[in-house]
């Protein structure tokens, strides 16, 4: 039954959001006519039953219904809870569903809170949003549907692959999908804002938080998945510009450039054009990410979890919205009025000049992960690796970092180069003494070099702002930033040491013998096989001293029955320095086993760093619903002191 | 989104192979596949080569990256072969020459590939220069 | 701005879905061709594969009479399932050599032993130093050499029933 309900409110829901659309849709074309008012209240209650029809889907997946086809082919009784629930979304059918909720839910927060903008904008975007709506329900219910039941139940679930079982997993897709979804919500108000004719910073206002919250969440989602490809695949790397990984990086690039340009279009008044196009670029980049992530389209060895004929259904959709938007942009943009203007030394120049940069590398990643396709339309076959994005991008992240740390200090609209030469002179200062310190004290490549050199330019450029200020008085924003800023210096500090000055040791040893690692000094004690609830392993205790106390690691070598697999359980050892990363290899026949040892100064320091973004984000976002509310009821208070000093007048003029 | 899965997969795919047959393969002690070259410098040549070079048998994944028997026996190559004195780039070649360019992460400017490196550049100058114009106006 | 200027992107789009939406209907191309197809075989000389067999060197192809080149392994099941089919090939008059990649004698002997014996001579191929020379990606592969030692033809997977005429006219023009 509860399947039935689930299947039954996503139907209604998809209706409503016809509705949303079509009613937002003839509210734009003519005036006067009050078809309008239907959106609101559409989006709100279209929110509450696609919501609905996710509990379903998770109270399914709670009780292991194995009538329903979705739950008999991903989960099993004798899972624990909490991975039977993240199970519902560990598919590709689940995670639809949560896609379409979490919008729909986004929708009906648009619908219930939002009053800047005016109501003619706002049926406009809830008819943007309704029609991306419209299309993902139709995928859904077209060819993914959740709810499916079987012929006859089955008798057992055939399990989540045992490695999905892990917080890591359970949550970073979740997590990025958020962030994709308030992508889509930006999108539906650029649309909306470009039908109405409405590019202004109340505009930018009330898209500002969408944006800030999907890049939070984008954020947190790269980094857990960075993180979990470091702890997980055994080999010590954080990010391999995989297809699939850059799928995650593009809207990230966007949506930061994005952010900082609805900055500067809130404050002002400049960058319209360029905003309303990087609002359609950030969410044609998540839309992507989906594409070529499900279509298989950039994979060739391994056709699982994919479809073809999803990726065409995606296509579709990507060519539908994206190419709808940006003929909409090519129509009107001429249109828009050019925004205020500003001058070389101004602090919307440096900001313009990030964007772009942001932009080029978004440009390097998209052209190295699409390559491949082309070469092959071309009947020739190409990879694309470190070796290529590593450097190109950084030519343009250098220079990005450069006005990174100069740009917080500059005034909007016009500025004097003298005024902030004193504290251009001290960041030179700061990063031309790193830079010689790390090329004098190490062997380490020019890369890492400029990377430590930048990281302690922006760290201290991070703080400039608050210079001179009253702390306490400081606008949470612009905390939100400084933390923001400062992460990126912290996570560049984690990157430029992991790459720079990391050791290796590959080591074939046996009980009793050591292997020197960095500072510690490694002896396997022994080996012993282990056993688990589907597992057995082969477990290694390694005492790990540098010079103090012996700690105890135990890397694993473990094989999964049904099905089999071999994977690698890596051990490390934190330290306020760095980690000691240890991995248990294959036996060598003679007694002797591989050991793979890493000491990685400051690894860490990459996912601290960017916890610290996301929270600076997290800050800012905070910070802006709050003036804004601020600012809104000191509109009403204005208005009723306004219609009071009428009324007494009015009075007055009775009374006369 | 899915994307963890999809590397964790293909890791699998090149673990697929039980234990036991994995450790009767490595029992020969002349493999040079997991043994680091005396010279640190050597090595950390040899290791960069490793990491853009792409293992045939995985998806997405550089030999150095990699347990996949091929993997295991290119790195075997190219650490013998740089110990012999022969330097990463003629490895390189020597092996861009039997597979093609899909074997090497590092495309080269030139052939097929040069637009990789014209396009950004192109963009940028494109970007600068309207950013220029702007700026002259004001 | 010129307006078309706001057009560009536009183009830019329609050109990346027209690109992804004929790649989704293409056949994925996953195999990796060797490109020493026309090239002579490079110098190698491997221990042989049966106890009481002999190396192999890439001069025992230059005889004159075009040969296949197998490369296989006993602990590949595909190549369980293109034994028959070798088989017939050899009774066709191919003669074939069977490189066994990472390999032991004695697994050789059993595999040999179950699924029948093709082959005119075996060697074993530890480390895949041969494979990796010819650009060969994977087992099994089979290669047509000519009368001297240039590779002609590079089949990459299991042979079935179906690719057996094919090989066999492969054998025959590299035999011209």
């Amino acid at each position: 039954m509860t399947a039935e309900i689930g299947l039954a409110a996503l139907w209604m829901a998809a209706a409503l959001c016809m509705l949303q659309f079509i009613a937002g849709a003839l509210a734009t074309r003519s005036e006067g006519n009050d078809i309008g008012a239907l959106t609101r209240p559409a989006a709100i209650v279209q929110g509450l039953l696609a919501l609905t029809a996710f509990a379903c889907l998770l109270w399914l997946f709670a009780i292991t219904d194995l009538s329903v086809k979705l739950v008999a082919t991903n989960s099993h009784s004798e899972k624990p809870m909490i991975y039977k629930l993240t199970g519902a979304w560990g598919n590709h059918e689940g995670s639809m569903l949560l896609w379409v909720a979490v919008m729909a839910l986004s929708g009906a927060a648009i619908g219930a809170l939002e009053k800047r903008l005016p109501e003619r904008t706002i049926q406009a975007v809830l008819a943007a949003q309704g029609a991306v709506g419209v299309g993902f329900y139709a995928f859904l219910i077209g060819s993914s549907n959740p709810f499916e039941r079987l012929p006859s139940p089955a008798a057992q679930g055939a399990g989540l692959n045992p490695l999905l079982q892990d917080w890591g997993l359970a949550f970073h897709p979740p997590t990025l999908y958020i962030g994709y979804v308030g992508l889509s919500v930006a999108f539906s108000f650029v649309v909306g804002a470009l039908i109405t004719r409405q590019v202004n910073p109340d505009f930018a206002r009330a898209m500002r938080p969408w944006v800030l919250g999907a890049w939070v969440f984008l954020t947190l989602g790269i980094a857990a998945g960075s993180w979990w490809a470091y702890y997980e695949l055994g080999w010590g790397g954080w990010w391999f510009w995989d297809p699939v990984e850059n799928a995650s990086l593009m809207p990230w690039l966007a949506a930061t450039a994005l952010l900082h340009s609805v900055t500067v279009l809130a404050a002002r008044d400049a960058l319209r054009t360029w905003t309303v196009m990087l609002g359609v670029v950030a969410f044609s980049m998540s839309m992507l990410g989906t594409f070529i992530v499900r279509s298989g389209v950039l994979t060739s060895v391994h056709s699982f979890a994919v479809d073809p004929e999803r990726g065409v259904f995606i296509l579709i959709l990507l060519a539908l919205y994206i190419g709808g938007a940006l003929a909409l942009f090519a129509w009107r943009a001429s249109s828009i009025a050019e925004g205020k203007r500003f001058a070389v030394a101004s602090r919307e120049t440096a900001l313009v000049f990030n964007n772009i940069m942001l932009c080029a590398i978004l440009g390097v990643v998209l052209l190295g992960t699409l390559y491949p396709l082309m070469a092959e339309a071309a009947g020739d076959r190409v990879s694309i690796g470190p070796p290529y994005f590593n450097p190109v991008s950084a030519v343009f992240a250098l220079p990005m970092f450069a006005v990174m740390a100069v740009g917080p200090i500059l005034r909007w609209r016009q500025d004097s180069a003298r005024r902030i030469s004193k504290g251009v002179i001290v960041l030179a200062a700061v990063g031309v003494v790193t830079a010689l310190a790390g090329a004098l004290l190490s062997d380490a490549g020019i890369l890492p070099i400029l990377g430590l050199a930048f990281a302690a330019v922006i760290a201290v450029a991070a703080v400039m702002p608050l210079y001179g200020r009253k702390l306490s008085r400081t606008p949470m924003a612009t905390w939100g930033m400084v933390l923001a800023h400062f992460g990126v210096a912290v996570a560049l500090f984690g990157m430029a040491s992991e790459s720079g000055f990391s050791k290796e040791t590959l080591a074939a040893v046996s009980a009793g013998e050591s292997a020197q690692i960095g500072p510690y000094e490694v002896t396997l004690e022994g080996v012993e096989p282990l056993a688990g609830p589907n597992w057995t392993a082969l477990e290694a205790r390694l005492s790990a001293s540098d010079g103090g106390d012996a700690v105890i690691l135990r890397p694993q070598s473990r094989t999964f029955v049904q099905p089999v697999q071999t994977t690698t359980e890596s051990a490390l050892l934190n330290r306020w320095d760095g980690q000691l990363y240890a991995v248990l290899g294959q036996a060598a026949g003679d007694g002797r086993w591989q050991l793979r040892l890493w000491w990685k100064p400051f690894v860490a320091m990459i996912w601290y760093g960017s916890l610290l973004i996301a929270l600076g984000g997290i800050l800012a976002a905070v910070g802006h619903i709050r003036r804004s509310r601020r600012r809104k009821a000191l509109e009403v208070r204005l208005a009723e002191q306004e219609a009071d000093l009428l009324l007494v007048r009015r009075q007055e003029e009775a009374m006369a | 989104m899915m994307r963890r899965l999809w590397l964790m997969f293909a890791a699998i795919a090149c673990l697929a192979l039980p234990l036991g047959y994995a450790a009767a393969q490595t029992a020969d002690e002349t493999s040079m596949a997991d043994t680091q070259l005396a010279d640190p410098a050597q090595e950390a040549e040899a290791k960069a080569l490793m990491e853009s070079l792409r293992c045939l048998t995985c998806q997405s994944q550089s030999i150095a990256d990699s347990d996949a028997e091929m993997a295991v026996d290119m790195r075997h190559l190219v650490r013998s072969r740089m110990q012999a004195g022969e330097s990463p780039e003629d490895i390189r070649q020597w092996l861009i020459e039997r597979y093609g360019d899909y074997i090497s992460y590092a495309p080269e400017a030139g052939g097929i590939t040069w637009p990789l490196y014209a396009i950004p550049a192109v963009l940028v100058l494109l970007a600068l220069g309207l950013l220029v114009r702007r700026l002259r106006r004001s | 701005m010129n307006r078309w200027a706001f057009y560009i992107p536009l183009a830019l789009f329609a050109l990346f879905v027209g690109l992804a939406g004929y790649q989704l209907t293409q056949p994925k191309a996953d195999e990796i061709p060797s490109r020493m197809v026309g090239k002579p075989l490079p110098a190698f000389e491997l221990p042989p594969g049966r106890a009481d067999g002999a190396p192999v060197t890439n001069a025992a192809f230059t005889d004159g009479q075009p040969r296949l080149l197998n490369i296989w392994a006993t602990w590949c099941l595909p190549c369980i399932a293109e034994a028959p089919h070798l088989e017939s090939l050899k009774e066709a008059g191919a003669p074939i050599v069977g490189i066994a990649i990472r390999d032991t004698q004695e697994d050789i002997a059993a595999f040999l032993a179950e699924h029948g014996d093709p082959y005119t001579g075996i060697a074993i191929d530890e480390r895949s130093s041969v494979q990796l020379a010819i650009g060969s990606s994977g087992v099994p592969e089979t290669f047509v050499i000519d009368g001297q030692g240039i590779i002609r033809h590079q089949h990459i997977g299991d042979i079935r029933e179906r690719d057996v005429p094919l090989i066999l006219e492969k054998l025959r023009e590299a035999g011209e």
